[in-house]
Formats: structure tokens, C-alpha cells, sequence
């Protein structure tokens, strides 16, 4: 039984060889993230799971409100070219359809700032981009909420 | 019951009973790293003539054995109980003494590498630490309160059952480091410590159920998994560990409202 090498480990010329030494090893590799002295301990609150609760339940009241608002808005009577000012301001005059919408915001922004935010956690490698990218997320998610809110509740269908 | 027996030989057992000493060449495709020769790792092949029915642990023993010494890998009882030996090969979680060379396509290159999102010591042996740090963390013993019973503590067979599953960890890490959310964040608790919480929290005798759900409540616990059933996959065990996972998420709702 003879087994031979293609290329003998002693053989390899490595790159770097002769900078490192037993007494001087090469720096291992950390991996992303490990847990140190000054992690944050517990927090014992029940954020994530709500979090995570938020998604199911979210989700589902979504694809009835999101497939409902496309039927509407682009295949029912005429589909996409009756959308005007006056086919919103419609819309607006009930109190069903500005709730409808009113959801459909409020449950969309935070559906998809949560999951963005669980990527952020996922992906973002330094904590200083992490903090920052959560930040610029929770900014635009506010502004958007804030913005359609005002703009349901201040339609005014007799706008100069 | 009796087992059915065969009047004739089978195919296979024909093929059993035919002990001729059968050889094939095989590239053994192994990264190594030594970081007391350089900080870059090499991927290195090694030809070996071996029988397809040996396992990817004779192949690094033969390597190790008869070609090089200072290859570097885990392995204490070599028949897949111990769970030392779990790497990555041809890119999946494994236990190179559960590998078959013949279940693996011998005819290509076999990678072998350490398992990813800990730290590589040398070669194929990586640093364990923040693994059992997080298995330690979930308090994986039996908590009970008040005195001590004179005898044994009795379980029926149903509640047994309940966690038979989770029993069958080795803790060999493959499920671990095959979950991309610990690769990319190493505070998580990972799938292994999760299975062993899973093993505590649904056992009946078992009174510390509420401290173990509170620690897999936080940040880092059971709502980072994203259901990806890499460590379904990986575990060599086959323990249905994203179901555990799902069944620790279910109890801490169930329980919190």
C-alpha cells in the first residue's frame, strides 16, 4: 500500500512563511461577533418575541389588506387608469377605506422596518454601522408613518 | 417477531460476503493551516489508495499515519458517539467517522475543512470554547425543587417520549456552525444549546424550565433562528433540530400569555 502526495505539505510554499515561528504564532481568526466581557447582558424583556409575533400576525392581516388595495386600485372597473384625485378623494370620504389604508400603513412601515431590522442584526458586522443603520431605518420609518397619517386625516377634497 | 430471511442470496449480500480487498485512488482535498509557519491557509491534496467502503477518518489516519504527521484533527472514539470529529466535507457538516468515501463521489476531489464561524486553531481543529460557553449558558441539568426523593424519580413512557428527540445530541457542533446566523454572529446561541435546553425544558421531572426559556427569550435566543434547516440537515445525529427550536418558540408563547 503505497499512498503519495501530490503536493507534500513541507513541499508548499507558503506565503508569509518565516514571519511566524512556535513563538511567535500567526493571529487566529476571530469569528464575527464573540461574546466578550463587555457584551450586554440579558435584558429580560419579551421584545423579541413580540417581535416576532408582530411578523406572523402582521403578515397575515397584510395579504388581505395588500391584495384587496391591488384589486381595487388596479383591476376593478377599469383597472389602473381610473386612479386620479378625485377616485382617491372618494375613497376618502368613507371612514372604512381611510381605516383600511390607515392599517395597511401603520402594519406595512413596521412589518418591513422589523424584518429590515432583523436583517441589520443579521448582517451588519461593526456595531457602529449596525447602531447607524437602525437609526436611518427607524428615522424614515417614523417620517413615513408620520407623513401618510397626516395625510389621511387632513385630506381635504377641496384642495385649490 | 422473526426476521424475514432470503432463500437466496441477495445482490447485496453477495456483494458483502465478497470480502476481495477492493482499491480505488482518491484525492483527499484538506485545508491546513498552521499559524506557526504563516497566517494563510492552504488547501493541500493528498492521492491515497483506499477501499470506498473505508470512511473520511481512515483517509486523514492514513494521511496523519503514513505521510504526514502534523496534520491536525479531532477524534477520540472514532465510531460516532464521542462527536469530536465533525467538519465540513465536500462543503457539508459531517462526521468524518460516519462518512462513507463511496457515499461521497471518490472520483472527485474530497474537501475537508474545519467547521466555519469558530475560531481554526490549527488545520482541521477549531476553538470550542464559545460553543460550550452557550451550552453552559442553558443550564443543561436536572433543576429541581424541595427534597430529595429516596428513590429514583419516575417518568411514564409518554413523557419520556416527549423529549426523546433531543436526547440524541453528541454536541460534535455540526448544527452550530452550520447556522448562518451564528456565522455571522457568534453571541448566538446556536442550535446545539437550543436542542440541550429542548431536552431540559420537556422533561417532566425537570422544574427549571421557566430560567431556561428566559434565557432562550433574549436577543441572542430562539427568535434569531430564521428557519433555514441547515442544522436539520447537518446533524448526524438526524435529530429534527429546527422542530426543537420551533417547540422552544412555541412554549415561550404558549407560556407568556
Amino acid at each position: 500500500m503505497s499512498a503519495e502526495t501530490s503536493t507534500p505539505a513541507d513541499a508548499v510554499e507558503l506565503a508569509g512563511a518565516g514571519t511566524y515561528s512556535p513563538d511567535n504564532p500567526a493571529p487566529v481568526i476571530e469569528p464575527p461577533r464573540t461574546r466578550t466581557k463587555s457584551t450586554p447582558r440579558a435584558t429580560r424583556t419579551n421584545f423579541e418575541m413580540y417581535g416576532w409575533l408582530f411578523m406572523r400576525l402582521s403578515g397575515i392581516v397584510l395579504v388581505v389588506l395588500v391584495l384587496g388595495h391591488l384589486l381595487i386600485q388596479l383591476v376593478l372597473d377599469g383597472g389602473v387608469t381610473k386612479i386620479g384625485f378625485a377616485f382617491v378623494a372618494g375613497r376618502w370620504a368613507s371612514p372604512f377605506w381611510q381605516m383600511w389604508d390607515l392599517l395597511m400603513l401603520w402594519l406595512a412601515m413596521l412589518h418591513g422596518a422589523n424584518g429590515l431590522r432583523t436583517v441589520i442584526n443579521d448582517y451588519a458586522e461593526r456595531d457602529n454601522t449596525r447602531f447607524w443603520l437602525k437609526m436611518l431605518l427607524y428615522t424614515a420609518t417614523v417620517f413615513t408613518v408620520f407623513l401618510g397619517t397626516l395625510v389621511i386625516f387632513t385630506f381635504d377634497p377641496n384642495i385649490q | 417477531m422473526s426476521t424475514p430471511t432470503l432463500d437466496k442470496h441477495s445482490a447485496a449480500l453477495d456483494a458483502a460476503e465478497n470480502t476481495a480487498f477492493e482499491q480505488i485512488t482518491i484525492t483527499l482535498r484538506v485545508r491546513r493551516f498552521n499559524p506557526e509557519v504563516s497566517d494563510e491557509v492552504t488547501w493541500v491534496d493528498y492521492q491515497l489508495e483506499m477501499d470506498p467502503k473505508e470512511r473520511v477518518l481512515d483517509a486523514l489516519h492514513k494521511v496523519k499515519w503514513e505521510i504526514d504527521g502534523s496534520l491536525t484533527f479531532r477524534r477520540s472514539c472514532a465510531h460516532g458517539i464521542c462527536g469530536s470529529d465533525a467538519m465540513r466535507i465536500n462543503g457539508r457538516n459531517r462526521l468524518a467517522c460516519k462518512t462513507l468515501l463511496k457515499d461521497i463521489n471518490p472520483e472527485k476531489p474530497i474537501t475537508v475543512e474545519p467547521i466555519k464561524g469558530m475560531t481554526v486553531l490549527k488545520d482541521l481543529v477549531v476553538d470550542m470554547d464559545p460553543f460550550f460557553q452557550a451550552f453552559r449558558d442553558v443550564m443543561p441539568f436536572l433543576i429541581t425543587k424541595g427534597n430529595e426523593p429516596t428513590r429514583e424519580r419516575l417518568q411514564s413512557a409518554e413523557d419520556r417520549a416527549r423529549f426523546d428527540d433531543t436526547t440524541k445530541c453528541i454536541l460534535c457542533a455540526a448544527c452550530t456552525s452550520s447556522c448562518p446566523v451564528f456565522w455571522n454572529d457568534g453571541q448566538y446561541f446556536g442550535p446545539a444549546a437550543i436542542v440541550n435546553a429542548h431536552r431540559f425544558i420537556f422533561d417532566s421531572r425537570d422544574e427549571g424550565a421557566e430560567q431556561r426559556l428566559e434565557v432562550l427569550n433574549d436577543k441572542e435566543g430562539v427568535w434569531r433562528c430564521r428557519t433555514t434547516f441547515n442544522c436539520t440537515d447537518a446533524c448526524p445525529r438526524g435529530i429534527e433540530v429546527t422542530k426543537a427550536i420551533q417547540e422552544v418558540k412555541r412554549a415561550l408563547i404558549t407560556r407568556r400569555f
